[in-house]
């Protein structure tokens, strides 16, 4: 009887701390899912890279201006991603060289700030790879809130991104607007990116927008489906991801990523019969 | 031909005027200038790299000339239909998903538009296992929905079987009789454009002549710049007669070689269009 009661409380305690950390982790899958189908679709995975890259910048900054804030890091992600459409429209570079170019360039700058701060040299891996145990009631409020601002911001440009998706003169002809909703696009990813920094990292982020999204092609018919099972297989990662880590003590970053990998992989052994 | 005026209508679709565009130096366009009205179906022909292209993107406003004007009617709707649309595989997307796409679509357009030219049975498939001429059916009926005032087509037969080549302009030429709708089209085909055409652009880099298809075929200078292409005179004077022939009739003829995908189960759609011709 007390045997049990010490036990059941012991896990009750384990359940609150991880319990935070999965609540934080599929906020963040929920909106990285859907941000992450159009990345896939519109071939800019790499996108996400320099926008985590960015973020790096970003958290360099806010610490040399002495504040942690993510708005600091989203800030420095749109100055970014804005650069990246005006050196877009000189034509002269293919988008990929631009995107390599601005990745590391910002990845770069990061580094050398956050180096400059002496006490914080070796907390880099906490900017690269976050610390999802570490989050707070506060923390996930925050994470919450900005994981309904951006899948209410994608859906508002749903219809309009998805055309450009599709073929982007032809939705210009017909009336897209299409440098709008392209920049509603990329400010969403960036204050995706700028929250999901302590979950995460910048390091991984881009990998929860990617292997989830690209694992539920295989049971999707339609963009809205696809959307929904990017979600579904993103929580999923995450509940498997920390348990991996609470287990084994494993990393729990990079634990998620290997749980949406390890998904991705069984959809494309599965038999055709379950695929869509 | 600079010193005629562009247009006799006195409200046309869109006007270009002294349109020029060089890239990096290089004259790409000079002086183009020409309109297209209500119930009319101007067709672009000419060599590769001679600009048809950039006309048309022009016209539609993708790009900007260098020099010259640009003047769209106040309001019209624009349906366009590029020339290809290559949709990556990763995006799951039916044609009917596709053609909802439109904005202002709905469903009941969709469906009716998909009737008309006859791609129906497409409609839950992914656009991207759709046939090549299928293809170039649902990029017009993409065109058509939104009621446009104009369309404007890129090559709309490319990759087209020579009886369904036929079929499309029909269809084209039937639009633009019910809709009253002006056609702006780029075109390879120089037999079938012959006979359904209003006006010919006849265009290198500058307009090198145009007018009505009888009077254009005797100009020198569209002998001197289509010369070189095998199919041209040859096989217009061959489907000249053949396209008269077939308004009603030879329709029927065609669809074995229609294709396997669409000639059985649609022969009943077929014979209600060639019905609503003769009206």
């Amino acid at each position: 009887m007390e045997l049990a009661k010490v036990i059941s409380l012991d896990v009750i305690m384990i359940d609150d701390f991880i319990l935070n950390a999965i609540m934080a982790g599929i906020f963040v899958a929920l909106a990285a899912g859907p941000l992450g189908c159009f990345l896939v679709w519109r071939k800019m995975a790499y996108f996400g890279d320099t926008i985590s890259h960015s973020a790096l910048m970003g958290v360099g900054l806010g610490i040399a201006l002495g504040t942690g804030s993510p708005w600091v890091i989203m800030v420095t992600c749109a100055f970014v991603s804005g650069a990246l459409l005006l050196l877009q429209r000189g034509g002269k570079f293919s988008s990929d060289t631009l995107l390599g170019i601005l990745a590391h360039s910002a990845l770069s700058i990061g580094l050398i700030i956050i180096a400059l701060q002496e006490s914080l040299r070796q907390d880099l891996m906490f900017f690269l790879i976050g610390d999802i145990l570490a989050i707070d009631t506060g923390g996930i409020f925050d994470i919450g809130i900005m994981s309904i601002v951006a899948l209410g911001g994608l859906f508002y440009i749903w219809k309009p991104l998805l055309s450009l998706t599709v073929h982007e003169d032809l939705a210009r002809v017909e009336g897209v607007n299409v440098l709008k909703t392209k920049i509603i696009y990329m400010l969403l990813i960036a204050l995706l990116v700028a929250f999901a920094m302590q979950v995460i990292g910048a390091l991984l982020i881009t990998s929860l927008m990617i292997i989830p999204a690209a694992a539920a092609r295989n049971f999707s018919r339609t963009p809205l489906q696809m959307v929904f099972y990017s979600m579904i297989l993103g929580s999923i990662s995450v509940i498997m991801g920390i348990m991996m880590s609470s287990i084994w003590d494993l990393p729990a970053g990079p634990a998620i990523v290997l749980s949406a990998f390890i998904l991705f992989l069984a959809g494309r052994i599965i038999p055709g019969r379950f695929r869509a | 031909m600079s010193d005629e005026p562009i247009s006799d209508d006195p409200n046309p679709l869109i006007v270009l005027e002294k349109v020029s565009l060089s890239f990096s130096g290089r004259a790409v366009l000079s002086e183009v200038s020409f309109s297209v009205s209500r119930g009319e179906i101007v067709t672009l022909i000419g060599p590769n790299g001679a600009g048809k292209s950039t006309v048309m993107r022009i016209a539609l406003g993708l790009q900007q000339p260098d020099k010259g004007q640009v003047h769209r009617a106040p309001g019209i709707s624009i349906g366009y239909m590029p020339q290809k649309i290559i949709i990556e595989d990763i995006l799951p997307l039916s044609t009917r998903d596709f053609l909802m796409l439109r904005p202002g679509a709905t469903l009941a357009h969709v469906e009716a538009v998909m009737d008309l030219v006859r791609i129906s049975h497409v409609g839950p498939s992914p656009v991207q296992r759709v046939s090549g001429g299928e293809m170039q059916r649902v990029l017009m009926a993409r065109a058509l929905l939104g009621e446009p005032d104009l369309i404007v087509l890129d090559e709309p037969v490319q990759g087209v079987d020579i009886a369904g080549q036929e079929e499309l302009y029909k269809l084209i030429a039937k639009i633009r009789r019910e809709k009253n709708c002006g056609v702006l089209m780029i075109s390879h085909d120089l037999h079938m454009v012959m006979a359904g055409t209003d006006k010919v652009i006849c265009l290198n880099r500058h307009i090198c002549c145009s007018g009505a298809p009888e009077n254009i075929q005797d100009h020198p200078e569209y002998h001197a710049l289509l010369k070189g292409q095998p199919e041209g005179i040859a096989l217009y004077t061959h489907n000249h007669d053949h396209t008269h022939d077939s308004q009603g009739n030879v329709v029927s003829d065609h669809k074995p070689d229609q294709g396997h995908k669409s000639g059985q189960t649609h022969g009943t759609g077929q014979g209600h269009k060639s019905g609503c011709d003769h009206d």
